[in-house]
């Protein structure tokens, strides 16, 4: 009964290669793929098509290294048994399609907003009025927090039900940040442009989003980025990893009052980043990344310097990271506060240090490597408890290892191919599919492209798309109180979410 | 605790002494000049993803550049980017830089009103508010007050509540979402109060300049005090600007 294409990551396949099943056979299909525990659904998106609707579902099998896209097509007005009514990681998928589309679902147990995109089905659907979960009862209070928060963060709403100073629930409404990034893709057709949406999808993640983009366009014009490229690439990613994981433990130590944690965590950020723009003249590494070229290439006299760097990072680092984990006042703060079981981070289907944290080896370097991670054998750091210190723990182990995958990749810096080919155009009816781990998590794009090549539907996701709801689930049962160091400990991304 | 203390010791001082003559290190891309050299200006102007650049003269926007540097790239006799971060103002006019012209960026005196140095110089407390940022800018700001550029020191400070506040810092191209809860943030703050434009998008929308998700209705009822371009905007840059904007004059 299978039917279904396989492609590896950065690879596309032919839009009428996709199988086309109708849509009770996807459902089936999609949730018994999904019984294998290293199977989980990367997209699962609508593309509007004369009238109707195509559905396309894309499974990763992190095992074997392969992706999974079939498809089926449905009318505008249809009402659908839910995929999210058998496996909750649909959740998302469903309620976006049901906000963008008005897809109506007869089983799904939580069809709200997404994030009231202007493109929405339903204009009367407005955020003001989102529909919150509430519970009626003389024992339990409410506390509203956002959209706009105390420090200097995005937008984003947080509704508590709390009995005194505990947590029962939390509800997170997104959507403030929505610039309506996925149509702009369309509508802007030239390829700066469209680079330039890929930078600012999150500005946190530029390396991340815009690699995701080059590799995914390449794909869709035939294109194989040489060495020097991909070498650039991976190393861009590596160090905004180690940037803002760095920035991360500053802010843990800011929400936990420990002083001298955030401004040491906070001052060896700065040299990391300062080295993006000795790199590339942005600190956060904007105008680096480009498709089929590289406007800033990587030297030995910029390795050097950079190796000099992390000797002095690392002394620093280790040195405040010791001490930093042996305070008493610390780990109270930190240890078992916001948990999530592996049952809940598998079910809501998780990624990146939200899986890790939980003991799910879910990382994109290992199951579907691109770039310089197909030389590496690459070994994802993974944590069990699923609470702050673990996603604590995983941001610093992460940062010592990608010091060690930076130093061994300068040893032998690729030299540039000044005559490389020039990118051509992306081909016809295709569909293409590019994975990235960013520091976050992984990265998702899809494109398809139409009968003269011109792009028709762009697809992102961040990690944070999965991500929230495990927030959502950390919370439950800690003080109101640590909300704020369970929320930077993950650290989820509000525009990236949006689009 | 002695632990602690040699950890203090050994990082000793991480301040940039003065912010006003600082050395960005590496390429940074920060106020550009434009020479007189002839080009194809058609290929120029198209070549800008964010419609920064304008022909005949050739002059660019800073309000609307992404600071990429593709234009020096692709014309490097014509267009160079120095390592000038001091280009924030007060006048959107003097966002323009024109062919021909190597002239620092700086506000015009005589449009700053007249409260915000009395009130101000001494110290001044600003709110956040992202409206569709990308996070970069938002970065950038928080960065502004670590102990490298300790923006703290001159008294300038980012609080969490209007009501503290004396002026509001908005980033992001202002997002049809975020447009009531920015107006009511605003509201929120006592008289005399300050706005300031952080980063491209804010300023003019940037790459998202004519999104249907936007709403930059805001900005036409309301006089700008300081505008601080920049993709994300350079601590310097931020912390320079509201000096110059604050002093006693």
């Amino acid at each position: 009964m299978i039917k279904h294409i396989r492609i590896k990551n950065n690879s596309t396949v032919s839009l009428w290669d996709i199988p086309l099943l109708n849509y009770e056979d996807l459902l089936e299909q999609s949730i018994s793929l999904l019984q294998d525990e290293s199977c989980h659904c990367v997209n699962y998106f609508g593309y509007p098509h004369r009238d109707q609707l195509i559905l396309i579902c894309c499974i990763a099998n992190d095992r074997e290294h392969l992706i999974t896209i079939s498809s089926s097509v449905i009318n505008f007005n249809s009402v659908l048994p839910s995929f999210t009514h058998h496996h909750l990681a649909f959740h998302l998928f469903e309620r976006e399609i049901h906000e963008n589309f008005g897809i109506k679902y007869s089983d799904h147990p939580w069809l709200k907003p997404v994030r009231y995109p202007f493109s929405r089905a339903d204009k009367n659907s407005r955020i003001e009025n989102y529909p919150f979960y509430a519970i009626e009862s003389e024992e339990v209070h409410e506390v509203g927090v956002g959209p706009i928060h105390a420090g200097i963060i995005e937008p984003g709403h947080f509704r508590f039900i709390c009995d005194g100073e505990q947590i029962l629930h939390l509800e997170i409404q997104l959507g403030y940040q929505h610039r309506g990034t996925e149509q702009l893709f369309l509508k802007k057709n030239n390829l700066l442009q469209r680079t330039h949406f890929a930078e600012s999808i999150a500005g946190d993640t530029v390396a991340g989003h815009t690699t995701a983009f080059v590799n995914l366009w390449e794909s869709l014009c035939n294109y194989d980025a040489e060495d020097h490229l991909q070498f650039s690439r991976t190393l861009a990613l590596e160090l905004e990893r180690i940037a803002i994981h760095t920035g991360d433990l500053s802010a843990l130590c800011t929400d936990i009052a420990y002083q001298l944690g955030s401004a040491v965590f906070g001052r060896l950020r700065t040299p990391v980043i300062n080295y993006f723009q000795r790199w590339c003249g942005n600190r956060l590494g904007k105008g680096l990344i480009r498709a089929g070229k590289n406007n800033y290439p990587f030297t030995k006299q910029l390795g050097d310097p950079l190796k000099r760097l992390f000797d002095e990072y690392e002394r620093d680092f280790i040195e405040m990271y010791d001490e930093f984990k042996t305070l008493p006042s610390v780990l109270a703060r930190l240890e078992k506060t916001g948990t999530v079981t592996k049952e809940q981070a598998a079910s809501i289907g998780t990624v990146g240090m939200a899986a890790k944290m939980s003991g799910i080896p879910r990382d994109i370097r290992v199951s579907h490597p691109h770039d310089w991670y197909e030389r590496m054998n690459h070994e994802p750091v993974i944590k069990h408890y699923g609470d702050v210190y673990s996603r604590t723990q995983i941001r610093k182990e992460e940062i010592l290892q990608s010091i060690e995958i930076i130093r061994n990749m300068i040893k032998s810096i690729p030299p540039e191919n000044k005559k490389r080919k020039e990118l051509s155009f992306p081909a016809p009816d295709l569909f293409g599919i590019s994975l990235v781990e960013g520091w976050r998590g992984e990265i998702c794009h899809c494109a398809i492209t139409g009968e003269n090549g011109n792009l028709v539907h762009y697809k992102v996701k961040d990690p944070s798309f999965h991500n929230w709801l495990a927030l959502a689930l950390a919370v439950r049962n800690n003080e109101i109180s640590d909300f704020p160091v369970c929320n930077k400990s993950f650290n989820l991304s509000y525009c990236g979410h949006d689009l | 605790m002695i632990d602690n203390i040699k950890i203090l010791l050994r990082q000793g001082k991480q301040y940039i002494p003065d912010v006003t003559h600082a050395k960005v290190p590496g390429i940074f891309r920060g106020r550009p000049v434009i020479s007189k050299e002839t080009i194809d200006e058609n290929a120029l102007v198209e070549l800008c993803p964010t419609e920064a650049i304008t022909g005949s003269p050739v002059c660019i926007d800073l309000g609307r550049c992404a600071f990429c540097g593709e234009c020096a790239f692709a014309f490097p006799d014509k267009i160079k980017f120095t390592t000038d971060y001091k280009i924030s103002t007060n006048e959107r006019e003097r966002l323009i830089t024109k062919d021909g012209e190597d002239k620092t960026i700086e506000l015009n005196p005589d449009i700053i009103r007249t409260e915000i140095s009395k009130y101000f110089s001494g110290s001044i407390k600003l709110r956040q508010v992202s409206a569709g940022g990308d996070n970069s800018c938002e970065l950038e700001l928080n960065a502004c007050g670590n102990v490298n550029f300790d923006m703290g020191r001159y008294g300038i400070e980012f609080v969490a509540s209007p009501r503290h506040s004396d002026g509001i810092v908005i980033t992001g191209p202002i997002t049809e979402n975020m447009a009531v809860p920015l107006q009511i943030c605003y509201d929120a703050i006592p008289e005399p109060k300050i706005i300031i434009l952080a980063g491209t998008d804010a300023i003019s929308g940037g790459i998202f300049d004519g999104s249907p998700a936007l709403n930059r209705n805001f900005l036409t009822m309301h006089k700008i005090d300081l505008f601080v371009p920049g993709n994300p905007v350079h601590p310097l840059t931020f912390i320079t600007g509201i000096l110059e904007l604050i002093r006693k004059r």
